[in-house]
């Protein structure tokens, strides 16, 4: 059992939480991530660890409800407990030896980000961060990336927080600008990692990005989480999750995220109506939803 | 006057129309009358062929008299002596090549059915047991086992029962390894597994789970932690694919991943448990093992309307028990022997939609003894399905290998031991199971399991000696 420790919401959908996991913690580094399972029900879900302490024995996680299980554990509270909690997984990413570096965030992807930039940052590299949203009420952790960060810059799709753009037009635009990067890291929707690599591609930037696809066990067991990468098949769980962005088939990524839209549709529907028979029942209405 | 029937007594199973629908157990187990009945065919030869044939030397024709005298829990104790887990082996023990196969009764007509009597006498202790810990002497030296799977249980059963201080490391949420997420519900009900599993705690084993050994402690800190030897039984868990093309396609699974998410996640729950799987209205399943039946089978009971066995060689070739390849056929499964696959074709959107097939046939024998198959020219043909599982077999997992400096391995990934004591080539480590084997038997994991607890005794107790 674990516990939660602390708990904020980042914004409309994305909450952090600190949980009590003193093995985890004592091992964890940038880039790696943990599973999870809430009960007894529960679907094992990935998620890439956002920041430990290991003196505290805690580890910081950073999410957005998008499904069953991530609007179930955004529900719960500081001392409730989960029920597993497993890691660090993956193999941490390697920071040592980079003069300057570019950290890309795209939108939930910043608290992936955010580890590298202050793993980056405190070993002495330049460090350019670029975080992008889709509007001004969901940016998280700008003051964190700032103190992580050399430079911080964050462009917004809609321009509500008065610099409209994609993380790619600012890139783009250091680069011209004569900055010159010996590594770029992107985190974020696989869409927006595919065009940091296109673009870093034709500039010879070396680019790493952080996969998360589907999986269930997180050891090399089941084999769901295959990328291709370089026209081989690679395990995300132990051979990444960082891998060359010139070199991943994010279409064959996309694809495969999108495996099992429809029963997540249909687990969700099935929680909402859950819940609205709970309210029901909380409120002495006829609970039979 | 033993019952000089040729034949078994016939295990009562649930009819193949109606079990195809559904998980619960195949084989319903003898009653009281049957057992005693079946065990009074056993003719207590003095030179006990059986026992030679089976991997943890249980001592049958002793057990089998109890049983024929109806002394349940005595058989019961009996079993235990030498094994850890029979309501398992009684299951899943390929019976027919081992311990039955030497049985003098075989000769003419059926064996002795030796496997359906462990498993009564397991299910009858379990359905009667009465909770009694006895107490060994403690000897306070720490034993660290990698792995819930057959061999770490039996491995950290048996060293319990000498007073060793004994810890499971449990990647998964839930202990009991290939138990849990690879052999089905039908075949092997969890509910039992968990009981075994908790008999092996009884002993004063502690397992923690969730722990990922290679991650969260590498082998050289379990041993900074006061663990004086360690045992590896981490199994077989790294799926191999065919490398065809349409391998990455939405709808192709490798048995492992197919078989957890049922297994281990219930996905036959889904919506109920929250962990889905995708089966379609035509499977097919590459390979001819019994984790290739297992897939097969659980796939015809989530709804698909043809499932198929599509295997290389011909059916005399097929590693699967003869019971798991009889029981797959009266549920509807229809073979393709002889048949390779060479491609995935996928839709537009990257959907399975077929599996082309090469069609096969036998040449001269290759370096395993069996006849290599060799593709007839121009036999190439589409089978269309929505969901292919590769089921062509497992290697073992690399994660503590990689992560121990002088742990030696074979190339293909096993570690290399000492045949009677597990012994690794770094000090103090055993390992034992499919993590040395690749993806074998329950049962050869069991034993493996309980000649490095032997060794780790012997090895823990010469230590003390020089102390």
């Amino acid at each position: 059992m674990f516990k939660i420790v602390r708990k904020e919401v980042l914004n409309p959908s994305v909450k952090l939480m600190e949980i009590e996991a003193p093995f985890v913690a004592r091992k964890a580094e940038p880039g790696q991530f943990i599973i999870f399972r809430i009960d007894e029900e529960g679907e094992r879900i990935p998620l890439t660890i956002a920041d430990f302490d290991r003196k505290k024995g805690t580890v910081t996680i950073i999410f957005q409800e998008v499904g069953k299980s991530t609007r179930m554990l955004g529900q719960m509270k500081v001392g409730d407990v989960i029920l597993d909690f497993v890691g660090p997984l993956g193999v941490a990413s390697h920071l040592e030896n980079y003069k300057k570096v570019a950290v890309i965030g795209g939108g939930l992807g910043t608290a992936i980000a955010y580890p590298q930039a202050k793993k980056l940052h405190s070993l002495g590299a330049e460090v350019d961060s670029i975080i992008g949203f889709r509007s001004k009420d969901l940016i998280i952790l700008e003051e964190e990336m700032k103190q992580a960060s050399t430079r911080l810059f964050v462009a917004t799709d809609d321009g509500s927080n008065g610099n409209k753009g994609f993380v790619t037009d600012i890139l783009k635009r250091l680069v011209e600008e004569g900055n010159s990067y010996d590594l770029v890291i992107a985190i974020g929707p696989l869409i927006m990692m595919k065009f940091v690599s296109l673009l870093t591609k034709q500039y010879g930037i070396k680019t790493l990005v952080s996969m998360n696809p589907v999986m269930v066990d997180g050891t090399g067991m089941c084999g769901g989480c295959r990328v291709t990468v370089g026209g081989k098949t690679k395990f995300a769980c132990v051979d990444g999750p960082d891998f060359d962005g010139h070199e991943v088939d994010f279409d064959e990524a996309m694809r495969r995220q999108n495996m099992y839209k429809k029963e997540e549709k249909k687990s969700e529907e099935k929680h909402a109506c859950r819940l609205v028979s709970q309210e029901q029942k909380a409120y002495g209405g006829e609970g039979n939803a | 006057m033993p019952n000089m029937s040729l034949n078994k007594q016939k295990m009562p199973e649930q009819d193949p129309n109606i079990r195809n629908k559904n998980f619960l157990e195949v084989a319903l187990g003898y009653t009281e009358e049957m057992a005693r009945e079946e065990a009074q065919r056993c003719l207590q030869c003095k030179n006990k062929p059986c026992v030679a044939g089976c991997p943890v030397n249980v001592q049958i024709p002793e057990f089998i008299k109890l049983v024929a005298e109806g002394r349940f829990e005595e058989a019961y104790g009996k079993i235990r002596e030498t094994n850890s887990l029979p309501g398992v082996c009684g299951r899943v023990c390929p019976q027919e090549t081992q311990c039955e196969q030497l049985c003098v009764r075989a000769k003419k007509g059926e064996s002795v059915a030796i496997g359906r009597l462990e498993r009564y006498v397991a299910d009858w202790y379990m359905a009667n047991r009465k909770n009694k810990v006895e107490s060994v002497e403690a000897k306070n030296k720490k034993v660290a086992v990698v792995g819930s799977g057959p061999a770490g249980l039996t491995c950290a059963g048996d060293l319990a029962k000498l007073g060793y201080d004994v810890t499971i490391f449990e990647a998964f949420h839930v202990p009991g390894g290939v138990l849990m997420y690879g052999i089905p519900e039908f075949r092997l009900p969890k509910s039992l597994v968990q009981k075994e599993i908790d008999t092996v705690k009884e002993l004063g084993v502690k397992i923690m789970t969730n722990m990922v050994i290679g991650k969260v402690f590498s082998l050289d800190e379990l041993i900074e932690e006061g663990y004086e030897a360690i045992f590896i039984g981490s199994g077989a868990g790294l799926p191999s694919f065919m490398g065809i093309p349409g391998e990455n396609l939405n709808g192709v699974y490798s048995a492992n991943e197919f078989l957890t998410r049922i297994n281990l996640m219930k996905a036959y729950k889904f919506p109920d448990c929250d962990t889905p799987v995708k089966i379609g209205k035509n499977v097919a399943v590459v390979g001819g093992g019994n984790v290739a039946m297992d897939a097969a089978r659980c796939a015809k009971r989530l709804g698909a309307e043809n499932v198929y066995i599509v295997y290389r060689r011909s059916e005399a070739e097929m590693p699967a028990r003869l019971e798991e390849v009889h029981h797959a056929r009266e549920e509807g499964i229809i073979f393709k022997l002889l048949t390779n696959p060479t491609r995935i074709e996928g839709t537009e959107d990257g959907w399975v939609k077929g599996i082309e097939c090469s069609e096969m046939v036998l040449g001269e024998p290759d370096s395993s003894g069996r006849r290599r198959p060799v593709p007839k020219e121009g036999s190439e043909h589409v089978v269309d399905v929505d969901t292919v599982v590769i089921a062509i077999g497992q290697s073992p997992n690399p994660l503590i290998k990689s992560t121990t400096p002088g742990l030696e391995t074979q190339k293909w990934g096993g570690i290399i031991v000492e045949e009677e004591t597990g012994a690794t080539s770094k000090a103090a480590v055993y390992a034992g199971g499919d993590a040395v084997t690749g993806a074998a038997t329950v049962i050869l994991a069991m034993g493996a399991g309980k000649k490095a607890a032997a060794a780790i005794d012997k090895y823990l107790s010469s230590d003390n000696i020089k102390v």
